[in-house]
């Protein structure tokens, strides 16, 4: 206990303590009432939109890490080059290019406006979905490419040498331990994908981050709610390494 | 084969990026340099960031390693956006109120140096995590035997363990490149004048939506290519006369 | 160390220099918003509004220097010293006169509805009940959405420029939005608006809200500089400049009343 309260320490809390009790006191928070129900509203858009793209991004991840590590060239070069130029360009751009770009071929194709998807097309929330999945994924499954490589090739010509099934060998043998390699880097790009939510506010998407915008446009008070913003993140981000560390605990580590 | 350019529709979207007017891709190559030039600062100014951080955080006192732990948590758990519009409207204003309460004037902070300046600090802490984890990866008996020659601490950080980590460095380092180079599209949100600003205004301009962003991906691909490249090489330059490298020997 | 000295000289004159040449940088939108200020492919701004600019300041014998800022930012903008001026055809509201102070105004225009054409949507709660209305982040569009609409309209969906809901409206994913009139007139002479929409007149005016008509912002304190631009623009006015820059733009004079 004492290695970790150190003199300094302690006034290093004081004095965050007492920057956040100024911050409480002396600055405006009067809004915060007012925008409660919006600001859960944004959270829970926010959150979900996370945890439904990470997912997806994820399940996408597998294929293309499969495909890099040992597919047939047909199949590793399309998902390698998937992973370079989502890799190679910003989010931002993908965002837009998927929204407004696809949005602007509309007028051209009218069929799509009388098709039983446009009440689902036209909004904006699965522009997002799509654009962050795809981008998860290829980051993920660069990840997932030397995760699936790193796994001992022994184990593999072991379980190949007892007569297993290729696809049984992947689901029993190879994924597994893919995954376990992969487990590590999947927190941190969780949080990375967190930090790109925001970006889905520039296309309507009422996250959490665009209610901050709208309490800030409303009331003209620039600083408190990104602020609060930052807090948020913060505790999502919190959240979200304490959710992997227990995870992490929970696989058994068996990698000699 | 100017008939086939035609034929597939891409007649009017090449014109429409052309390098002079009325094409836009002179607006577009404008934007890309803007975010070159950023990308370049900020990356500069993350690695002196990053290089102080990383020796405060292995040689400093406490108070200091403490601190520099709230910094490289606070940027990394915030998104970058969100600190972009932290810094980039809060740090000019005190600035501008330190300034003026000190009896100046108020200085005029352009929006390159405003950008360098905020995706710098955040460039700062990842590059703090990368040349921690590097330094920490040459042998210590390097450094040691160095220390045992008498060797002055900067004297040993110049000859020894800056090139010595390089080698470690340099694949995160091209990481946080390329993490820079796109960041700067960020800034597009609070209207500075880069790559994609330019691209979202001509996309607007002309309606071409699609041709514009599909140009501008390409040109950050095109970069992002280019730098795997250089890092790459540079990589290999560094790695030359360790052993089982690879690269082959002279 | 004598590097680093000369590092700091040169910072120093840096500082001092660009606090000499005191130019006023006046803030536009970084978007484009015809016909009164967009970009061009050989990356000017043109429109009306630049031309405004540009008189004012040769009026006054300013030095200007036009620069984008984002829209949804451009009050921190200006309060944070990015920019000295607002000029970004911003409407005097009582809302933003608490943040910033205002010069006289220099137009001003209704708000229009532009919808699809042939939907039979009228610039009311009533016709808008049910409906997708697009209106820009930060304007006084939005917030005369949020008082008049809200609940009635299906959803109000925000965009970060006036440009991007004009082209969601084109996509057909929003029924309506509500703009500045010469705004909807512009897009409406465009080929995509022609094509698409059409504009169902005028919602019932709310001065509390939709303002008095457009006017230059600066910072709160900067009396001087206010006296001066007002002055800029009662003379560009009186000597017939208005007008002048008015007529390639507009068939009859925005000033309002």
């Amino acid at each position: 206990m004492t290695g970790w309260l150190q003199p300094h320490r302690v006034v290093m809390m004081a004095l965050a303590l007492v920057l956040v009790l100024w911050s409480a006191l002396s600055l405006r928070w009067d809004w915060l009432p007012q925008y409660a129900p919006l600001l859960v509203e944004g959270l829970w858009n926010t959150v979900w939109i996370l945890v439904v793209t990470s997912v997806l991004g994820m399940v996408l991840a597998i294929p293309l890490g499969l495909a890099q590590a040992a597919g047939p060239w047909y199949l590793a070069a399309p998902a390698r080059a998937f992973c370079t130029v989502i890799r190679g360009t910003p989010l931002l751009l993908q965002l837009w290019l998927l929204y407004y770009g696809l949005g602007s071929l509309f007028p051209q194709f009218p069929w799509i406006r009388q098709s039983d998807l446009w009440p689902i097309l036209r909004q904006a929330w699965p522009y997002a979905v799509l654009a962050l999945t795809l981008s998860f994924a290829g980051y993920e499954g660069e990840v997932m490419r030397g995760a699936f490589k790193g796994v001992p090739r022994g184990q593999l010509e072991a379980a190949k040498a007892m007569g297993m099934p290729r696809l049984t060998i992947l689901r029993r043998i190879w994924l597994p331990q893919a995954v376990q390699r992969a487990l590590p880097t999947l927190g941190g790009e969780t949080v990375l994908q967190l930090k790109a939510t925001p970006l889905v506010a520039t296309i309507t998407v009422m996250d959490i981050y665009a209610v901050s915008s709208r309490v800030r446009q409303d009331t003209f008070i620039v600083y408190e709610p990104l602020l609060l913003l930052a807090l948020v993140y913060m505790c999502i981000t919190g959240l979200i390494v304490l959710g992997f560390r227990w995870l992490e605990r929970r696989v058994p580590q068996r990698i000699a | 084969m100017e008939g086939l350019i035609t034929a597939s529709g891409l007649g009017p979207a090449l014109d429409l990026l052309a390098l002079s007017p009325p094409g836009w891709g002179g607006n577009l190559l404008r934007g890309l340099v803007n975010s070159m030039q950023i990308a370049l600062g900020a990356f500069g100014l993350g690695l002196l960031i990053g290089l102080l951080g990383a020796y405060g955080k292995l040689y400093g006192g406490p108070v200091i390693r403490d601190l520099l732990a709230v910094y490289t948590t606070i940027v990394r758990a915030v998104p970058e956006l969100i600190l972009i519009l932290i810094l980039y409207f809060a740090v000019t204003d005190a600035l501008n109120q330190f300034l003026v309460a000190q009896g100046y004037g108020r200085i005029q902070i352009s929006g390159v140096v405003a950008g360098i300046a905020v995706l710098g600090v955040v460039q700062g802490a990842y590059a703090t995590e990368v040349l921690r984890g590097a330094i920490l990866a040459v042998p210590a008996g390097q450094i040691e035997a160095a220390r045992a020659f008498g060797m002055p601490p900067l004297m040993l950080a110049r000859r020894i363990t800056l090139p010595a980590m390089l080698a470690f460095a340099l694949p995160g380092l091209a990481n946080l490149w390329l993490i820079a180079t796109k960041d700067t599209a960020l800034l597009a949100v609070v209207g500075f004048g880069e790559l994609t600003l330019e691209t979202r205004q001509a996309a607007g301009s002309t309606k071409a939506y699609f041709t514009f962003f599909v140009a501008a991906g390409l040109l950050y691909l095109l970069i992002s290519l280019i730098s795997g490249r250089v890092f790459g090489w540079l990589e290999r330059r560094a790695r030359r006369g360790e052993p089982g490298a690879g690269g082959g020997g002279r | 160390m004598k590097r680093l000295l000369a590092l700091a000289a040169a910072a120093t004159l840096a500082l001092s220099g660009a606090a000499l040449a005191q130019q006023i940088r006046v803030g536009i939108a970084a978007e484009p918003y015809p016909p009164f200020a967009s970009p061009d492919a050989a990356g000017n701004w043109t429109g009306w509004e630049i031309d405004f600019i540009n008189a004012v300041c040769a009026a006054g014998a300013m030095d200007c220097v036009i620069t984008p800022v984002a829209w949804d930012g451009i009050i921190p903008s200006l309060t944070s010293g990015q920019i000295d001026v607002i000029m970004a055809s911003m409407s005097i509201t009582e809302e933003r006169a608490q943040t910033i102070d205002f010069s006289d105004k220099y137009y001003k225009t209704p708000a229009l509805v532009a919808v699809a054409k042939g939907s039979g949507i009228t610039p009311d709660a009533a016709g808008l009940s049910g409906k997708i209305l697009g209106v820009q982040t930060a304007t006084t569009h939005a917030d005369y959405a949020q008082k008049h609409f809200a609940g009635k309209a299906a959803e109000i969906k925000i965009y970060q420029t006036q440009d991007e809901a004009f082209q969601d409206l084109v996509a057909g994913r929003i029924d309506a939005t509500q703009a500045d009139s010469i705004a909807v007139d512009a897009f409406l002479a465009s080929e995509a608006g022609q094509a698409c929409c059409e504009a169902v007149g005028a919602v019932a005016d709310d001065p509390e809200i939709l303002g008095a008509g457009v006017g230059a912002g600066v910072r709160k304190g900067e009396t001087e500089l206010l006296a001066k631009i007002n002055a800029a623009i009662a003379k560009v006015i009186a000597d017939g400049t208005y007008d002048r820059i008015s007529a390639p733009y507009f068939a009859s004079s925005i000033y309002g009343d």
